[in-house]
């Protein structure tokens, strides 16, 4: 077994694989200081801040020969024999020369930029650097170039050069480019072709220091005020997995969350942005009724009495399930009107597709299909129901008078229904319709339940490629609101608060499509296709 | 605590003799005081009539200000340390990108919540740009809680009225607030 020796710590290098020495580090606990490395993008090694001493350990007399120069760990493999150190003098010295040297042309205005609490100037230099400046720079304001989808600040920059490469390498679209030569050298783009990419976020978050600012952003919180909490994107069916930032219960931004088998570290900038919806004063969020024609307020306390008797008495009944629902919403709502009605109807909701997938040379890919769990909520109808209706089937079915009442669930974030489809649902006894927005169908509807937004939801998406993701909820549903999950789980008659959790585990027991996801579900996922295939 | 610890003494209260018992002499200390009060100088400041005269008004952690910079502008720029830094969460800011050419940031409102304040001077010291203060003034009042909140306009106005008295940090301690001077 090869076996390198860092800072006297045995580390056998996994089988086949190349690692560098920032990475070989990382295995056996010790951190290299790095800038310009980014484990997605090309190594260049021009940042100097992971140098670090190599040498070789002979196989026979076990003599350890030492290189005098140091070289940069993010451009070493480790190799059988090899024996790196990181924390001698000698290094320690040349990461404090290295930031020296970046603080000589940094503004220090650290107050004021964005980046501040999770910038990695700010980290080494408090762990590597000096603590006294010897040269006279005064704190200044730093020069602002807008540069389409992101603002630079020209002089915060330690022109680690990640977000040109990105822009090379995963985005493909090459707008940036370094100007200039030695102190002058600056990140520009060529005027009248501006960064304009639908990944143009990720540079914002490759970036080690403030220099990048993203406009949505900027100016509007302290990071250290941010709560994170592990999401997945509802933007399309590649279910990128995500951080959902959050500051008393409202969303500030949104940040991609590394997952080797979706996204890697990268998001696309509909999902970066896809928070305003949330926080829309147009949602609904009060329970209505209609009694005598018009719709008035419910009592949540006193409502799913009147939805089951309502259910109960109406006749035939169906189901549209959205694929915005978590596959244990879907879960609920099917078996809760199966129970009511055994031949109940159950149809998946719209599935909005938008163009076609777009693929970038990085490999990241944006699905055309927007909605995030078509493939869990078909799974879940198709084991209530044995056969999958489309929104079309249901519609049929209402205009031949098939059907006495309909639940239609939503979570559409974009208008979903038209007045003349909506109008179709008129002869209908019992329209339960739960959703973010009004619509068409909420004017018609019996009962108007207000729905989730996905930082709000609790439960498991289904990407398209059979991989299931569970999350918790971010923030709590505006007042008013319950999500889908908890009125199923309280209609149903259960016990205590809902419990995305044990859903889960009692559908992994029925069906076998996610008998997979019986243990707990790792934060990447699980892939529910390992089960099937066995 | 046990009663037999070997590090505990116990200390049994004296007996008291006759005049002890009468409490005459102790009558007669606490008089005495009293009536050296009663002809000494007086201390007791007529408010409001009377204002107490303070010995360093800089040190005092009244009501805060809002410094203004040499152009007449807010001093702060928006970094949220002040608020950062109270421990009585009474400071909130909405920061803005700025009008000026010259500066980056500031706060587009600032308010402090003056009965939610407990004057400890944190935000005094974690600003870096020493824009926010405490003055010397001391009697706060208000006919509502709603006014208690102080807005960049009232803040402001506190410094122009303490200005004259109290200037400002860096105005007072030379070469105070310039990093970059190792």
């Amino acid at each position: 077994m090869p076996t390198v020796t860092i800072d006297n710590r045995e580390l056998e290098i996994p089988a086949g694989r190349r690692l560098n020495a920032i990475e070989a580090a990382r295995l056996v606990g010790i951190e290299i200081p790095h800038y310009c490395w980014h484990p997605g993008l090309s190594v260049v090694g021009s940042c100097r801040m992971c140098l670090i001493e190599i040498g070789t350990r002979c196989k026979k007399s076990g003599a350890i020969t030492m290189q005098p120069k140091l070289v940069p760990a993010c451009n070493t493999i480790v190799a059988d024999n090899m024996v790196i150190v990181t924390d001698s003098e000698k290094v320690a010295r040349a990461r404090a020369m290295v930031e020296e040297d970046l603080l000589l042309r940094h503004p220090i205005d650290c107050p004021i930029c964005d980046k501040a609490g999770e910038c990695l100037l700010q980290d080494y230099h408090f762990q590597y650097g000096q603590a006294e400046r010897r040269a006279d720079v005064r704190p200044f304001t730093s020069r602002r170039r807008d540069l389409g989808d992101v603002t630079l600040f020209v002089d915060r920059c330690v022109m680690c050069g990640r977000c040109v490469r990105f822009a090379r390498e995963i985005s493909g679209t090459s707008e940036l480019m370094v100007t200039g030569r030695g102190a002058r050298e600056e990140i520009d783009v060529v005027v009248g072709y501006p960064l304009n990419n639908k990944l143009s976020g990720n540079v914002v978050d490759l970036c080690p220091v403030g220099a990048l600012a993203d406009k949505d952003f900027l100016y509007r919180q302290r990071v250290w005020y941010l709560r994170r909490h592990a999401g997945v994107c509802a933007g399309c069916s590649a279910g990128c997995s995500i951080w959902i930032e959050e500051n008393q219960q409202r969303v500030w931004r949104i940040k991609p969350r590394e997952n080797p088998f979706i996204n890697k570290w990268w998001i696309c900038n509909d999902g970066r942005y896809d928070y305003p919806h949330v926080h829309d004063p147009r949602r609904l969020t009060r329970p209505l009724g209609r009694e005598t024609g018009i719709l008035d307020g419910r009592d949540w306390f006193d409502l799913p009495k009147e939805l089951d008797w309502a259910l109960r008495r109406t006749g035939r009944l169906a189901a549209v399930v959205s694929p915005f629902l978590t596959v244990e919403e879907a879960y609920l709502l099917c078996k809760l009107i199966r129970d009511i009605d055994h031949e109940a109807l159950l149809a998946i909701g719209p599935v909005p597709v938008l163009g076609e997938d777009e693929r970038f040379p990085g490999g990241f890919t944006i699905r055309a299909e927007k909605c995030p769990n078509r493939r869990g909520v078909e799974a879940v109808v198709a084991h209530f129901a044995h056969r999958v209706a489309s929104f079309d089937e249901l519609l049929a079915e209402v205009d031949q008078d098939a059907l006495q009442g309909v639940w239609v669930s939503g979570g559409y974030k974009n208008e979903w229904i038209g007045h003349s489809t909506a109008a179709r649902f008129e002869r209908l006894k019992l329209l339960i319709v739960q959703d973010l927005f009004p619509s068409p169908l909420s004017d018609r509807a019996t009962y108007l339940l207000p729905g989730a937004a996905y930082p709000e939801r609790e439960g498991s998406y289904v990407n398209f490629a059979d991989r299931l993701q569970s999350f918790r909820r971010a923030i709590r549903p505006p007042a008013g609101v319950k999500t889908e999950g908890s009125i199923c789980w309280e209609l149903l008659g259960r016990k205590g608060l809902y419990n995305a959790r044990a859903v889960l585990e009692e559908m992994t027991r029925e069906i076998m499509y996610f008998s997979a996801a019986a243990g707990p579900v790792p934060e990447a996922g699980i892939d529910l296709r390992s089960n099937l295939l066995a | 605590m046990k009663p037999d610890e070997e590090n505990i003494t116990w200390v049994r209260e004296p007996r008291l003799g006759l005049l002890g018992r009468s409490y005459l002499m102790l009558f007669l200390q606490g008089l005495t005081t009293t009536l050296r009060h009663f002809f000494s100088r007086k201390i007791t400041v007529q408010s409001p009539e009377e204002r107490h005269e303070m010995p360093d008004p800089s040190i005092y952690r009244g009501v805060h200000r809002l410094n203004r910079d040499e152009q007449g502008r807010v001093k702060c720029v928006a970094c949220f340390l002040c608020a950062t830094a109270c421990p009585a969460h009474c400071i909130d800011i909405v920061a803005a990108e700025s009008p000026w050419p010259d500066r980056e940031k500031y706060p587009q409102s600032f308010t402090i919540d003056e009965l939610r304040c407990i004057f400890c001077g944190m935000c005094e010291e974690a600003c870096p740009v020493d824009a926010i203060e405490l003055t010397g003034l001391y009697d706060l009042t208000g006919k509502s809680r709603e006014e208690m909140i102080f807005d960049k306009q009232k803040l402001l106005s506190v410094y122009d009225q303490t200005k004259d008295a109290e200037p400002m940090r860096t105005m007072r301690v030379k070469g105070r607030g310039t990093r970059g001077e190792g």
